[in-house]
């Protein structure tokens, strides 16, 4: 066997928990739990733990307005992470961050970002932490295609390049931008764009786990021997809307279905290691089950917790009028 | 001075929102003036897609139709680049073009701060009146839609305070489609802040083209025990409260700027000759902000006719709350509102 059975379930359950959490967020914003915008990871789960599979609580990863998938991936207690979204007390932010701009420092998740292309500058500044104060660590931004128009992205990349710095460049394109297509709004390649820096960069099936943990280890490797940054773009689906509630009209006939169909990273994944003989439908299915009750136990948390305090308004910023 | 503002729309007039408005404004503008393009993300739908090219028309609908209407030369879908998109607009206002450039919420301003504050705001005064910057800012503003600390910013001190800007905020649907034919007719470089939770708000709209100039304010009610001021929307709120006061007997005048760049402070300095009295409703934190400099002007230049400290009420100065019982208790409410009212009516 080429992977351990540890990893096998390690980076299911990881997956099948982003899967389920998703769909469970869309179900209680429906139900009108879930207060402001909500973007989910479903359908590019591959990535976010193909890439996290690789990294200790020291390392650090920025994330975008997509950020659940990366947030427990990275190892952030769901319940928290649930309390959060639902704006209670107790959350990852106190309730005062939202979806939109969860973070745990602790588990070296630096936040999702509501600014498209705010990532990879402060990431740049993550590496520049450890490189100068020689930790051997690495910092990982995740940016999506549109994400790749940015200035601040380009910018980034030049400063990683210019520096040598321990930056992995996660580009996860889903060939969406909200209702804007990466045919239509990215002029030249993502990955051409990362080497015009001279910054390696690999194409990767991002629905395909295998290949991206494979391309991670390769990056990370790189990037923690000191040989500066890399970068890797992952062809992925996005699942479903940009946003919950999103009527998507953008999407062509049958293509949601399609895509559902035959590229669903959780499926390619379980026709993989079954057919392998490396796990089995009913190991898979225990690993399924164990993540929905988990969800279930922290949404009844997220339901029955408190707002939070009134005097919340006013802390955690250093002057107050 | 002018009493144009919510009543203004005659009843005989359709009634429309100020999404409608706005996106009526944009076509009559367009139609009239060949010059006139728009550019945003997915301003003119979106693009590159396998579905609908029609599935936006701006996030929150303000363009929709242009697109279809005007071509895409015109209504340009652009990549999510706000520097490149703010920049574009003001290179080509400087050189033929009235560009209606859409950043869809205010915050990403930070994004493109230097092409609006270094560039677009500075050329005329910058190249001795020899460039004109004839380009409309549009964006979303302000708190109330759970949308959490970078997505709910009410920006307009910021903006207000920098020369070469002019900085407009409707209140009502009517207001939003003059001013916004002003706007794009303007000269210089207009920031046009529209607030999320008055996008769907309505009024009695004419059909006809109208502008409604800059730096005028409109009185929403009037009466002579108290001046209310308030901005976008912050107005429909202080119109409820002098409304309830009114049925007590005390009656406050109601004053929209509705431009804060350029600002009619002859139209509060005069309310508050007579009432004596200033209350300020701002929705933007209230250290340096428009707030804080309408007090400032009516201490300098009315301070013989106050009869009570001045009072605003505002954000307090903290980024904006996600948790909706935080952010309810951000926004200036109806009882903050009246509390104040009722503060400097008591004073001596
Ligand atoms: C500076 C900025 N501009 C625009 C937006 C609005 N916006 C949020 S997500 C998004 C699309 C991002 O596309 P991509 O980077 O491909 O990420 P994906 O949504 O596909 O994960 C846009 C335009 C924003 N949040 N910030
Ligand atoms: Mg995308």
């Amino acid at each position: 066997m080429k992977y351990s059975k540890q990893l096998l379930v390690e980076a299911y359950k990881t997956m099948t928990t982003i899967r389920q959490f998703e769909e469970r967020m869309i179900k209680e914003f429906m139900a009108g739990n879930i207060p402001g915008f909500v973007h989910t990871y479903d359908g590019q789960e591959a990535v976010g733990v193909g890439v996290c599979m690789h990294l200790s609580d020291e390392d650090i990863i920025g994330s975008t307005h997509r950020g659940h998938g990366h947030c427990i991936a990275k190892g952030c207690d769901i319940e928290l992470m649930i309390l959060e979204i639902m704006g209670k007390s107790g959350g990852l932010c106190k309730g005062k961050g939202g979806s939109m701009h969860i973070a745990d420092m602790d588990k070296g998740m630096l936040g999702a970002n509501a600014i498209v292309g705010g990532g990879p500058p402060l990431v740049n500044g993550a590496a520049l932490s450890m490189k100068t104060l020689g930790k051997p660590d690495v910092a990982v931004s995740f940016s999506g295609d549109g994400s790749s128009n940015q200035g601040t992205v380009m910018e980034a990349l030049n400063l990683a390049g210019v520096l040598d710095l321990p930056h992995f460049f996660v580009f996860e394109n889903n060939h969406l931008a909200e209702g804007t297509g990466d045919e239509y709004a990215v002029s030249g390649g993502i990955a051409e764009r990362v080497r015009a820096f001279d910054i390696p960069c690999d194409k990767v099936d991002g629905t395909d786990f295998f290949a991206v943990y494979e391309a991670s280890k390769k990056a990370i490797k790189h990037c923690r021997s000191g040989k500066g940054p890399y970068g890797i773009e992952a062809d992925v689906i996005r699942y479903d809307g940009h946003f919950i509630g999103d009527p998507q009209a953008y999407r062509g006939e049958g293509e949601l279905e399609y895509l559902r169909e035959h590229k669903d990273c959780l499926k390619i994944f379980r026709a993989r290691v079954t057919s392998e003989g490396w796990m089995s439908d009913t190991e898979l299915d225990e690993l399924d089950q164990h993540a929905a009750d988990a969800i279930e136990k922290g949404v009844q948390r997220g339901l029955a917790a408190p707002q939070p305090s009134a005097d919340e308004l006013y802390s955690d910023v250093y002057s107050s009028y | 001075m002018s009493n144009a503002g919510i009543s203004a729309g005659n009843q005989n007039h359709p009634i429309k929102t100020v999404r409608e408005a706005i996106n009526e404004a944009l076509h009559q503008e367009m139609e009239r003036d060949p010059t006139v393009i728009i550019l945003g993300e997915e301003v003119a739908g979106g693009a590159g897609c396998k579905g609908s090219d029609e599935a936006y028309g701006g996030v929150f609908g303000l363009t929709k139709g242009l697109g279809p209407r005007f071509g895409r030369g015109r209504v340009i879908d652009t990549p999510i680049t706000e520097s490149a998109i703010i920049g574009a607009a003001a290179g080509a206002a400087n050189t033929g073009l009235r560009p209606v450039a859409e950043l869809m919420f205010v915050d990403f301003i930070g994004v493109c701060f230097d092409q609006i504050f270094n560039q677009a705001a500075k050329f005329r005064y910058m190249f001795g009146g020899k460039a004109t910057t004839p380009m409309v800012i549009r964006a979303t503003a302000g708190a109330g839609l759970r949308a959490a600390a970078q997505h709910s910013s009410m920006l307009h001190p910021v903006l207000t305070h920098m020369p070469g800007l002019k900085v407009v905020m409707p209140s009502n649907a009517y207001d939003a489609k003059g001013l916004m034919i002003q706007a794009i007719r303007d000269n210089d470089p207009v920031c046009f802040l529209e607030h999320k939770l008055l996008y769907e708000t309505s009024c009695p709209v004419p059909d006809e083209i109208y502008t409604i100039p800059f730096g005028e304010a409109a009185f929403c009610r009037e009466g002579s025990d108290c001046t209310i001021v308030a901005m976008g929307a912050m107005v429909p709120r202080a119109i409820l409260v002098a409304d309830k006061l009114a049925a007590e007997g005390i009656h406050c005048d109601v004053i929209d700027p509705r431009t804060t760049s350029p600002l009619d402070s002859e139209a509060i300095l005069e309310s508050v000759e007579v009432s004596g009295r200033l209350v300020v409703v701002d929705e933007a934190n209230p250290r340096c902000s428009v707030a804080a400099d309408i007090s400032s002007i009516v201490a300098e230049h009315a301070f013989s006719a106050l009869r009570a400290p001045i009072k605003c009420v505002t954000a307090p100065h903290t980024p904006v709350p996600f948790a909706p019982n935080l952010e309810d208790a951000y926004m200036p409410s109806e009882a903050r509102i009246e509390q104040a009212v009722r503060d400097v009516l008591g004073a001596r």
